[in-house]
């Protein structure tokens, strides 16, 4: 048969040619890339210190005063405006659910000295649940993790963020769904501005939202709840609306063509179908929700982030890590929950019905559960965890009145060992770095004139991504001089470009060896997990002690807090190159080293550049962290205006331009990774699926 | 070829009398303001040169055709020839661009949505290529799918959702997930689906070319058995030409998205159209599909005219065991009257051409 | 599944209502201990909730937790404490969020967007609390032994190259606090020609780690820094003398050059709760507390790792009488 195509043959040698023009392309970026940092790093030389933009720590400009002006006019009418008026009161009624709650489960229901349902109640009914919605194994994770919460100490903490975390998701996943709906299935514009609206919240640090919400919402339980809804909200439109757009094409053809309507092609064909993707972004949303609900201890949110920030006042290391470690546990509880959950659920829809057993059990477990409820009620041993604790000293003999205490002065005497014992070495590692590279970078960075710079941002990004690329970093640039922090802007761009240097360093080097091992990759996958969860204040005062307040503690703060992702990243991306590919390499005699350098890294580039992209974003995503531990430039700027009334504009200034910077970094990443040469489409999903990771796992700032 | 039999008219039309399906003018251009190539030089122009002028690209070019009501029409062509383009614009399932779809009386491409959700659920169904079905339903479920959006209450879908799992041969499996069953069952499902909502006619885009071999052949015997038992108007897609051959009452040869050839399968083997046509069918058994009118010839006066008669559409293949062991040439009849004969060497002409088919000039 | 749900939440429903019946008539211990505490509440006025500000820092905690002992014990109020930084509490004043700030460090700002004379009067001054604050520059006490002179703002260009660090660039490195802080230090160190260069720390967990270590390895640093603290407890930071303050040095920001005034620390409050005619308010007006009582609960708190409510109703056992004159 002739073909009439005009594809060349399968097994047809390539056009020689292409070839040459893709490495001459490869080679002449190189050249055009030195060209442009030699003439930069001339011009600094040249115009060194002049037309840097630098503003004073406790300076502000017009724009500053501005915005500071604006939150006054806010404040000031909180009383008559009917915009505030209304926010105030769904913060008040929020607030007043969330003590209600509060009151039934977790805190004293003045006057009666402790909560309606004592901890043995809630313990019960909690188990209960896990089990219904799930299996006895992972009833017995939540029953060990609730005896934890109150064995530790921490008992009101933890149910309180349970409380805030379960109630932004419940309105997170009533507003959530519905814009999932549209995003997975709406048009091109419409996506397009959500998709944009989401990847700010998601690049926003916390702190620049913190302030505006506590504006409109009142301090406490309001604001809590609000800004973990910001936060938890884009996962589930993400996922959920990406798993609405991944129902296979053919079906919904083939029921169209059965002539649904389109309400019925959404509930009949969309939803049931996407249902699998919908759960993972339920399970992400409530991840985020409780990393969030953690940090709004900022806004008086109650919950376990209240001992954790105390900690931090004070200096208290151990005292941080335990509320720490509660949280990363109660983050394994519901992430297996969920999981465990929707399987059942699967297996469930499929007609997988309960065996009579299993009816029967859940009957009588119920009645138990009940029945100690009454007695959580009734008795004060069985309503504060305190009592049960005193009781048990006294009439079993087993004191674990001070669990959470001794285990905190274990964790200090560690910390003080080591702290001790590496000093010497982390003072070299500092000024190494701080001298070798930290130090030059930000000379360049900073001092040269703002043009020269943002021209040489401009060009390196039309280079690297062509149009898009110079689009995204001109209307960068552009806002980053409008808000009046460019000096700055240019300091936190150099540590967020040496943190995501180091993190990259970190994920190559455990994310080779972790897919190259098992044992490796099953020791430290739980590691990086929970390095995932745990607020990152817990871990600062041990930075903080190793490394003073400089800007090299916030980067190695940041690493520490961006490594997991990356490493995971490249970990799967290397797990994922073909075996074949790999089998064909060694049976050329390829040494270990060749066959990581010349098969496995480059086969993974897709996922290099992914992981690159990812641990830029959460190192910006700890710039605010950063001011706090002496980093300086727009952490200090945010932090400042959070802190002080008549600063609050320029923090506001410096937390959009972290923003900004966010957003163009991430705009040109992702123009420079959409080189045609790549499996773009493998690329793209690897992206959403990251972006979601990303929602999901940031603990964050 | 080296036949030099008479040649019957090319692209013989549908019987007369109220047409199935009346497709006229129809076009699908995909790509921006695609609307305003039509009636323009531009339309004229071949798919590559229209691409490379305006971006667009032709999916169905100016095509036209009747299909009579119980009749199984089969288009067929290469990837990319348009072919399962055509068979979605026949439902809007993609919008044509511009032309007339006629079915049972009505445009459907003026149709307005809710005539167009009616025609969906009560006159034509369709089987798709990689089956379409609802991974979260049973069987049961899936077949009365149809029913379920038009209202019918679940007890009475249900039954009739049997009856006709029951017709394609599936029973026993009511209560299975379609990823439980292998791809033939799988796609019975899908022609049960298309069954259950009793429509007139039936479109199938390519069904059975993600089965393998025998499953092939079995499900196109059950489409055989099922349109003689219920007589629906088919429309047929593929790119099997010896499955267009086997079911077609009439075939029709799409490229580049315009009409290249209509007509019975023994018309498209004997006479084909152009080059395309000639190399598509260059393969075929053509014992299997030519008749005794392709290759009789006149008598001549020599030839005895005694041998046994037979009409002229017997297939060549069914006719050889008789013709070889005639001592006379087989006489060929048509409407009553000797048309021509068959000897010895008609037969093997063709059944020798077949076995070094590589030879034979094209 | 359905049918097990239905039957599940039935039962379920049913034994609630029953239990819950059961439970309302009280028996157990709960009830007694619910009873006392109404008795309390009633006795002296209706106290109901008071929501403390939780500024961040220890001594205000233990200012706090006292306060809240004594105004639970004798009047039966519910103490509602909130972690917020002094910022955010002003502005929960207006907002019933928060009633009572106890250790004001002086907020001219706030002062004038919250007082009645130039504000909204959502917030009014209640007086002095007893303790008053020092601010100064500091340096680790092995510093200020090795080199006594250093403690003398004239002669501190002379170790200017010790003080030195990677965040400085070559200038001496001055340790600035946590930006919520009143501070001129950028302006002094400009104004009295110092080779300095301010780096800050951020928050006051970085400038406590920083002293500490500086002292234990006897490295040179001079930062910004304060009293009442828990810290003076473990490390006796000595002060550095700065020109002496006067009246109105420090009223222009950049032209500042004198050293901080010690400042009277302030009891704040709602206004709306001042006239709500709680029996705390009268606590409140009559609490006073001294750098060494804030140091004592302070240290409770930081050095034997007690829990403010501890370290707060140890206190007050210990200090009946000063307990007694502000509740007669």
């Amino acid at each position: 048969m002739t073909v009439l195509a005009s594809k060349p043959e399968p097994g047809a040698a390539p056009p020689p040619v292409e070839v040459e023009s893709r490495r001459a392309a490869a080679a002449r970026k190189w050249v055009w890339t030195a060209i442009i940092i030699a003439v930069w790093v001339v011009l600094w030389r040249i115009f060194h210190g002049d037309a840097t933009l630098t503003l004073g720590q406790r300076d502000h400009t017009p724009l500053h005063q501005d915005l500071t002006g604006f939150r006054d006019s806010v404040l000031a009418s909180r009383d008559t405006n009917p915009f505030v008026s209304l926010t105030y009161s769904i913060g008040e009624r929020l607030t007043s659910f969330a003590d209600w709650l509060s009151r039934m489960i977790s805190t004293k229901d003045f006057p009666r000295p402790y909560p309606q349902i004592g901890w043995l109640g809630v313990v019960a009914i909690a188990t209960w649940i896990g089990y219904a919605v799930a299996n006895l194994r992972i009833a017995v994770l939540v029953l060990v993790s609730f005896l934890a919460f109150g064995a530790f100490g921490y008992w009101e903490d933890s149910i309180d963020l349970l409380i805030v975390t379960m109630l932004a998701v419940l309105i997170a996943v009533l507003i959530g769904l519905p814009l999932a709906v549209y995003y997975g299935t709406g048009g091109k514009v419409g996506v397009g501005i959500l998709t944009t609206l989401m990847d700010i919240a998601q690049t926003m640090p916390t702190f620049v939202y913190l302030g505006p919400i506590v504006l409109f919402f009142g301090i406490g339980t309001s604001a809590g709840v609000v800004c973990t809804l910001v936060y938890a909200l884009p996962p589930i439109i993400r996922i959920a609306g990406h798993g609405l757009r991944r129902v296979s094409p053919t079906t919904i053809e083939a029921t169209d063509s059965s002539g649904q309507t389109s309400w019925q092609r959404l509930t009949k064909v969309q939803l049931p179908m996407a249902r699998a993707t919908i759960v993972v972004g339920l399970n992400q949303t409530i991840m985020a929700a409780l990393s969030m609900a953690t940090l709004a201890a900022f806004v008086a949110s109650p919950g376990l982030g209240k001992p954790v920030l105390r900690a931090l006042q004070s200096n208290d290391v151990g005292g941080a890590t335990v509320p720490g470690l509660l949280i990363v546990l109660m983050a394994i509880m519901l992430d297996r929950t969920t999981t465990a959950a929707s399987l059942r659920a699967e297996k469930a829809s499929r007609g997988g019905h309960d065996p009579k057993w299993r009816r029967i059990i859940l009957a009588v477990t119920a009645v138990v559960a009940l029945a100690l409820v009454y007695v959580s009620r009734t008795y004060s041993w069985a309503a504060g965890y305190d009592n049960f604790l005193a009781q048990l000293k006294s009439s079993a003999g087993i004191d674990l009145t001070s669990l959470g205490r001794n285990t905190a002065n274990l964790v200090d005497d560690v910390f003080n060992w080591i702290s001790s014992t590496f000093d010497g070495i982390t003072e070299a590692i500092k000024n190494i770095i701080s001298y070798g590279l930290l130090n030059p970078l930000q000379d360049l960075l900073s001092e040269s004139p703002w043009f020269v710079t943002g021209l040489a941002i401009v060009a390196m990004a039309s280079l690297l991504g062509s149009i898009r690329g110079f689009v995204s970093a001109v209307v960068g640039c552009a806002l980053l001089w409008y808000f009046d922090l460019w000096h700055d802007a240019m300091i936190t761009l150099n540590m967020v470009l040496v943190a995501t240097l180091l993190v990259m360093i970190l994920a190559l080097v455990f994310g080779v060896w972790m897919a190259r091992s098992r044992t490796v990759d099953f020791i430290l996958r739980p590691l990086l997990d929970a390095g995932q969860t745990i607020p990152p204040f817990v871990y600062l005062i041990p930075v903080l002690a190793l490394f003073d307040a400089t800007r090299f503690t916030a980067i190695i703060a940041a690493t520490v807090y961006a490594a997991p992702v990356a490493i995971k990243l490249v970990a799967d991306g290397i797990s994922g190159v073909s075996a074949t590919t790999l089998e064909a390499s060694r049976s050329t005699g390829a040494t270990t080293w060749q066959e990581i350098t010349k098969v496995q890294l480059p086969m993974a580039k897709s996922s290099l550049v992914l992981a690159t992209n990812q641990g830029l974003l959460y190192v910006l995503s700890m710039v605010v962290i950063g001011g706090m531990v002496g980093a300086g430039a727009l952490g200090y700027d945010a932090v400042l205006g959070f802190a002080r009334s008549e600063e609050w504009g320029k923090g506001a200034a410096a937390g959009i331009t972290i923003v900004v910077l966010g957003v163009m970094i991430d705009r040109i990443c992702r123009a420079a990774a959409a080189d045609p040469n790549d499996q773009s489409s493998r690329l793209q999903l690897e992206w959403v699926k990251a972006r979601a990771r990303f929602q999901g796992s940031r603990s964050t700032v | 070829m080296t036949t030099t039999t008479t040649q019957p008219a090319a692209g013989s039309t549908a019987s007369d009398g109220d047409a199935g399906l009346t497709v006229k003018n129809l076009w699908k251009i995909f790509g921006r303001d695609a609307d305003k190539i039509i009636g323009t030089p531009d339309a004229d122009l071949s798919r590559a040169e229209l691409k490379e002028k305006t971006g667009c690209v032709v999916g169905v070019k100016d095509v036209s055709f009747d299909v009579a009501p119980g009749e199984v029409f089969v288009v067929m062509g290469l990837s990319g020839s348009g072919k399962s383009t055509l068979v979605r614009c026949l439902t809007r399932l993609i919008e044509p661009t511009a032309g007339q779809v006629v079915i049972a009386g009505q445009d459907i491409v003026s149709a307005s949505e809710a005539q167009l959700r009616d025609v969906r659920r009560s006159q034509v169904s369709m089987v798709f290529q990689h089956f379409g079905l609802l991974p979260h339903r049973q069987v049961i479920d899936n077949v009365a799918y149809g029913l379920e959006i038009r209202g019918v209450a679940k007890k009475d879908r249900r039954a009739k959702a049997s009856e006709i799992v029951e017709l394609v041969g599936l029973k026993g499996y009511e209560r299975s997930y379609p990823d439980q069953l292998s791809g033939g069952m799988q796609q019975r499902v899908g022609l049960a689906r298309a069954l259950a909502g009793d429509p007139s006619m039936l479109l199938f885009d390519e069904p059975f070319s993600a089965l393998d071999p025998l499953i092939r052949r079995d499900m196109q015997n059950e489409v055989i058995r099922l349109h003689h038992e219920l007589g629906k108007t088919m429309v047929f897609i593929t790119h099997d030409l010896a499955e267009a051959l086997k079911l077609g009452d009439r075939i029709m040869i799409l490229r580049d998205g315009a009409i290249i050839q209509v007509g019975r399968p023994d018309e498209v083997v004997g006479a084909p159209a152009d080059e395309y046509v000639r190399d598509f069918v260059s393969d075929v058994p053509r014992s299997h599909v030519l008749t005794l009118k392709w290759v009789m010839r006149d008598p001549r006066p020599e030839d005895s005219m005694e041998g046994p008669t037979m009409p002229a559409d017997t297939i060549v293949r069914k006719a050889a065991q008789a013709v070889l062991a005639s001592a006379h040439p087989v006489r060929v009849i048509e409407d009553g009257k000797v048309v021509g004969i068959v000897d010895d060497e008609e037969i093997l002409r063709v059944v020798v051409a077949e076995e070094d088919h590589q030879e034979v000039p094209a | 599944m359905r049918t097990n749900w239905k039957r599940a939440t039935q039962l379920v429903s049913a034994s609630a209502v029953a239990l819950l019946a059961l439970s309302a008539c009280g028996g157990g211990d709960i009830a007694s201990e619910t009873q006392q505490n109404e008795q309390n509440a009633g006795s002296d006025g209706d106290c109901g909730d008071v929501n403390m500000a939780l500024n961040p820092w220890v001594g205000y905690t233990a200012d706090a937790y006292v306060f809240g002992a004594v105004a639970a014990d004798k009047y039966g109020c519910n103490m509602v404490y909130k972690d917020l930084k002094e910022d955010v509490s002003w502005q929960g004043f207006g907002t019933g969020d928060v009633d009572i700030v106890i250790e004001d460090w002086g907020h001219p700002d706030l002062e004038d967007k919250f007082f009645a004379e130039k504000g909204d009067g959502s917030a009014t001054n209640v007086g002095d609390l007893g303790a008053t604050g020092i601010i100064g520059w500091f340096v680790p006490p092995w510093l200020a032994e090795a080199h006594p002179d250093i403690l003398d703002y004239k002669n501190l260009n002379k170790y200017a190259k010790d003080f030195a660090t990677s965040e400085s660039g070559g200038q001496g490195q001055f340790l600035g606090a946590d930006p919520s802080y009143v501070q001129f230090d950028e302006a002094i160190v400009k104004n009295l020609g110092l080779d300095f260069k301010v780096v800050f720390s951020g928050s006051e967990a970085a400038s406590i780690s920083a002293f500490q270590k500086a002292e234990e390895n006897k490295e040179f640093l001079i930062g910004y820094f304060y009293e009442p603290q828990w810290l003076f407890a473990d490390v006796d930071l000595q002060r550095v003398a700065l020109p002496p303050y006067t009246d109105g040095c420090q009223d222009d920001p950049a032209k500042v050059a004198c050293d901080y005034p010690e400042t009277p620390l302030q009891k704040v409050a709602s206004t709306k709760w001042l006239d709500s005619g709680s029996p705390a308010v009268d606590l409140l007006k009559k609490f006073n507390f001294t750098n060494d009582d804030q140091n004592t609960v302070a240290k409770y708190i930081e050095e034997d790792k007690m829990s403010p409510e501890d370290a707060a109703a140890k206190w007050v056992a210990d200090n009946a009488d000063k307990v007694a004159s502000w509740t007669s």
